[in-house]
């Protein structure tokens, strides 16, 4: 197996004066989905702020292809890619414009590239109205179109399955399962029961992680 | 960066010049902006209303307006730079663009001071385009008009950079507006004091070159260290939020 893209070592959070987790460790290896589980409130945004470096109030380790992250900030965040559930839509813009935004200051695509992307989750004939005439599925596909373009090996989504209809969730599924197969590595929290098949999960709540 | 890490997709060693962020993230604050137009027009009018106000409040005579007139221009700009500080990063806040701009990988400090710059010429820019006429409103002669344009074409800008520290670091909280104005206020004040002085002793004939190279060394300073401690505060704001 190769080298752990992101290596968590005794992770320990708190939060409002109660720990949500403490002694957290695993590996986030290549070609591999990661599913973040456990109840509301049991730390899974939390964790994946942390993971996303947006989130600083955590004590433990955090190894970045086996070196400090802190040490290497940029080279972390050029190979990283974040959607929280906030999805980083300015409803003011339309979705192509947000997409150039989105992506200018990582990797600048021409703008047939993005509208084939925006094609790609369904909002053909979309790309030219303002995000606040669309409805928040919609809006959250302006986000996940990102996907079809990142080239970013590691990717944390954060309850990516949100407002998304069930043809969209199996696209999904099936662009995750797609990823891993290249060799990315994916992490997400969801309460969206998915399955993949390898897929490690992190039980928050708990504290432990296994393989199903 | 070793191989190992490296199975089917390669880790990427290079990105976009800052540079080109900078200016992306500056096109798409001026793009939003002018989609929403009446946020644009409401610091302005408050600055035309504030100085139309006094006349009619105070008094309308010459010789008052011509001794307060500089210093009324000078306190509506600076109130009315207050009033907008608030929209810096909240919207982006608001829709998650901020948290997608503090993960580029890119030097944080310089994408803030590009939002900076866009506030300036969406804010403080206006303002001092709009001074002539305000300035002949109440009686300023021309010499006065010339320095106080230029005063605030220097001083704006640092009231935007200032502010940007107080708007980040006030963004997780819900009533963000009263803290704002009392953090920013007294490190407003020696910008004010230097503006308002730079005016009155152009109205005596006394030479500012003085003046204006202490409010330029104002400028220099904020513009050095301002965008490093708002990274800072937006860091500390997005940490908790």
């Amino acid at each position: 197996m190769s080298e752990p893209l992101l290596q968590a070592v005794d992770l320990q959070c708190e939060r409002d004066e109660r720990i949500l987790f403490r002694d957290l460790s695993f590996s986030i290896l290549p070609g591999t989905v990661t599913r973040v589980e456990g109840p509301n409130g049991s730390g899974k945004t939390t964790l994946l702020r942390m993971l996303a470096g947006l989130n600083d109030a955590w004590s433990g380790n955090l190894l970045w292809c086996g070196k400090s992250r802190s040490a290497q900030r940029e080279e972390f965040l050029r190979n990283t890619l974040y959607l929280g559930h906030r999805p980083g839509i300015k409803p003011l813009l339309t979705p192509i414009e947000n997409l150039r935004a989105l992506t200018a200051g990582r990797r600048p695509l021409p703008d047939s590239v993005l509208r084939q992307a925006l094609e790609g989750t369904g909002l053909a004939g979309f790309q030219d109205v303002p995000c606040r005439k669309l409805s928040a599925g919609q809006q959250r596909r302006v986000a996940l179109a990102r996907l079809l373009i990142a080239d970013e090996p590691l990717w944390l989504l954060d309850e990516v399955f949100t407002a998304i209809d069930a043809s969209g969730v199996s696209a999904i599924e099936k662009l995750l399962q797609q990823r891993a197969a290249e060799g990315g590595a994916v992490v997400v929290t969801t309460h969206h029961d998915l399955r993949l098949p390898g897929m490690q999960r992190i039980v928050l709540g708990g504290g432990s992680t296994d393989e199903c | 960066m070793n191989a190992d890490c490296r199975p089917a997709l390669t880790l990427r060693q290079d990105t976009v010049g800052a540079l080109a962020a900078m200016q992306a993230v500056f096109a798409r604050d001026m793009k939003v902006a002018f989609r929403q137009r009446q946020d644009l027009l409401n610091p302005l009018l408050f600055f035309v209303m504030v100085v139309t106000l006094f006349p009619l409040g105070v008094s309308p005579e010459v010789s008052f307006l011509r001794e307060a007139g500089a210093g009324i221009l000078w306190v509506a700009a600076l109130l009315s730079v207050l009033l907008s500080l608030d929209h810096l990063f909240r919207h982006d806040f608001d829709d998650g663009t901020l948290e997608q701009l503090v993960l580029q990988p890119q030097p944080l400090f310089l994408l803030v001071l590009a939002k900076t710059a866009a506030h300036w010429v969406l804010t403080g820019l206006p303002l001092v385009v709009l001074t002539p006429v305000l300035g002949v409103m109440v009686h300023l002669d021309g010499n006065s008009i010339g320095v106080l344009c230029l005063t605030l074409l220097i001083g704006t800008p640092v009231l935007s950079l200032i502010g940007s520290i107080g708007a980040a670091l006030t963004l997780g909280l819900r009533s963000a507006g009263v803290l704002l104005s009392l953090l920013i206020i007294p490190l407003y004040i020696p910008v004010l004091i230097f503006g308002t002085g730079t005016v009155a002793s152009a109205a005596e004939g006394a030479p500012v070159g003085a003046y204006l190279a202490l409010m330029g060394a104002f400028l220099v300073l904020a513009l050095t260290l301002a965008p490093f401690a708002s990274a800072a505060a937006l860091r500390i704001s997005l940490s908790n939020g």
